[in-house]
């Protein structure tokens, strides 16, 4: 029984953590898919979502309005929407001047861009830890006060639900809305789509957008969840979203939500099991592993050349 | 309608295309023939806009496009094809026409959030025309397969009815009879010259099938070696001696 919970919680821990993998994901694989580049600068908008986020809160604190759905609202639409003008701004300063040119560049172009965007928030909000307010607080108890109690707090839901609302709403504007369509189209044969009059550019932008709206979405989730940031928050999960969008099969949306999970599973089973230490070796091990035996990714397609 | 004058295009030391001069007008189907290398996808690749010429000039509707971006030119109403499909595979065959129809519809997101009346209507136009398209290449009982699945010949005819749900006012085929058998050539062929008659389609063609280009065209245009060859009416090209020798090689 009390392996059972102890597994249990494990696996909530996982979920959480993978989750979030999930939402950043999605950003690295759809930008992937629509124009081959990896945009490194990823991880550093999923962190200035995170410091817009709590700069709201702590405004609005000051206003003197705490009522909590409020407060969380109004933090996500400013994370969302700084973190997606942010995203825009980055592919049209960084990424469009140098799109179509070998692969190279606009690889050293993200990594530069990352770098700015990491000493931009040092110097504008300083590189020590900022404490995040435990907005959310409480959560259930299961098992014996004596032996192992597993928890499962009420930021754990918060995080599962906003993840679940997140996943669907852009299945579903994926596969039904016009520049969803447009999306799929452009990032089967941009060249194809560009010859029947739709704007690639706008189609581009768009996808950026709405990969940074969602890494804002995990900015602020990840934010509570963990207590604090600093802007070297964006580097490490960055990376492990990165890992999970490769693990599922870069360019493939359902990709990137599993990779995310199984990729949080892993470290979380390791970390309860093994040791925390351990939880990267496993993790990228399991990478390696995948990329070797499937090497387009769980649910990645090959990719077929074109001529 | 299209007016290609001494078209030239070199790739370093090749001379691809040498002095082309070539016209279609409104309501015509002309075709560009010539042996394998003779420089006719090049010049396809020159008027759309994947390359930009290095001499000559390509008029359409009385503008200068040589040089434009492809998206720019696909939207003065020109609309090509390739040599191999190049449908949108995994989206259903709807799709493929829905997704065509993009610039024509209103894509603001809030438009599209709450669906205002114009953005549904318009919406159902877009569906209405892709409807009528796939009716008339005989695939509408196919609509919701992805286009991936469908037969070579199936696929041929969906890709053509993608460039007329944009409206297009010349319709440029590179082998559109590649692969096919002979019953699915003749079909083509009908469709082609309904095109013509029926939706004031000018087409312009590149094809191997002999008795498809001889039988549709209004005229012909032959290349060899990237050089004009003969111009006229398939029945001039037929007794043309310098278009035998051309294809059937000098005795």
């Amino acid at each position: 029984m009390q392996d059972l919970l102890y597994f249990s919680q494990q696996l909530i821990n996982g979920l959480t953590i993978g989750s979030t993998y999930a939402l950043i994901a999605i950003g690295y694989t759809m930008v992937y898919g629509i124009i081959g580049m990896i945009n490194f600068a990823h991880g550093e908008i999923y962190m200035i979502g995170a410091y817009t986020a709590l700069i709201a809160i702590t405004g609005l604190a000051t206003l003197g309005i705490t009522w909590l759905p409020l407060v969380l609202i109004v933090a996500l639409i400013c994370a969302m929407i700084v973190a997606s003008s942010m995203g825009w701004a980055v592919e049209r300063v960084a990424y469009r001047p140098v799109r179509g040119k070998h692969r190279l560049i606009p690889l050293i172009s993200a990594i530069g861009m990352s770098i700015f965007l990491q000493n931009y928030v040092h110097l504008a909000q300083g590189s020590r830890n900022i404490g995040f307010p435990a907005l959310i607080q409480g959560g259930f108890l299961f098992g014996s006060p004596d032996t192992f109690q597993m928890s499962l707090s009420y930021m754990q839901i918060t995080i599962f639900i906003t993840t679940l609302i997140c996943m669907s709403a852009l299945t579903l504007f994926i596969s039904r809305s016009r520049i969803g369509r447009a999306c799929r189209a452009v990032s089967q044969d941009l060249g194809m789509a560009n010859l029947l009059g739709i704007d690639t550019n706008r189609i581009i932008s768009a996808t950026f957008v709405i990969g940074a709206a969602l890494a804002a979405v995990a900015g602020l989730l990840l934010g509570m969840y963990y207590g604090s940031i600093d802007p070297l928050f964006g580097f490490i999960a960055g990376l492990k979203a990165f890992t999970a969008a490769v693990l599922g099969g870069i360019g493939s949306i359902p990709g990137a939500m599993l990779g995310g999970l199984i990729l949080g599973v892993a470290e979380s089973l390791t970390s309860g099991y093994l040791s925390g230490e351990y939880k990267d070796v496993v993790s990228f091990s399991l990478l390696i592993l995948i990329l070797l035996f499937k090497p387009t990714g769980l649910l990645g397609k090959p990719e077929v050349e074109k001529i | 309608m299209l007016e290609v004058k001494n078209l030239s295009m070199r790739f370093g030391g090749l001379l691809a295309v040498d002095q082309v001069t070539l016209d279609v007008k409104e309501r015509e189907i002309v075709s560009i023939i010539g042996p394998n290398g003779a420089g006719k996808t090049t010049v396809f690749n020159c008027i759309s806009g994947f390359y930009r010429p290095t001499g000559g000039k390509i008029l359409f509707r009385g503008q200068e496009i040589q040089g434009k971006p492809d998206y720019k030119i696909s939207r003065l109403g020109m609309v090509r094809t390739f040599q191999h499909v190049r449908l949108f595979n995994s989206m259903t065959v709807v799709e493929n026409l829905l997704v065509a129809q993009h610039r024509h519809l209103n894509t603001n997101l809030l438009a599209g959030l709450v669906r205002t009346p114009d953005y549904r209507a318009r919406e159902k136009k877009s569906l209405e025309r892709a409807r009528y398209w796939l009716e008339r290449v005989g695939l509408i009982d196919l609509a919701n397969r992805e286009a991936g699945n469908l037969a070579y010949g199936q696929q041929r005819r969906l890709e053509i009815a993608r460039c007329m749900v944009t409206e297009p006012t010349l319709l440029m085929l590179d082998e559109p009879a590649a692969g096919l058998n002979p019953a699915e050539t003749r079909d083509l062929d009908q469709l082609i010259v309904s095109l013509k008659e029926d939706y004031n389609v000018s087409v312009l063609l590149i094809e191997h099938d002999m008795s498809l280009v001889m039988g549709i065209s209004d005229r012909i245009n032959v290349i060899n070696q990237g050089r004009p060859l003969a111009s006229g009416t398939p029945e001039e090209i037929r007794q043309n001696d310098d278009v035998i020798k051309a294809y059937l090689g000098e005795a």
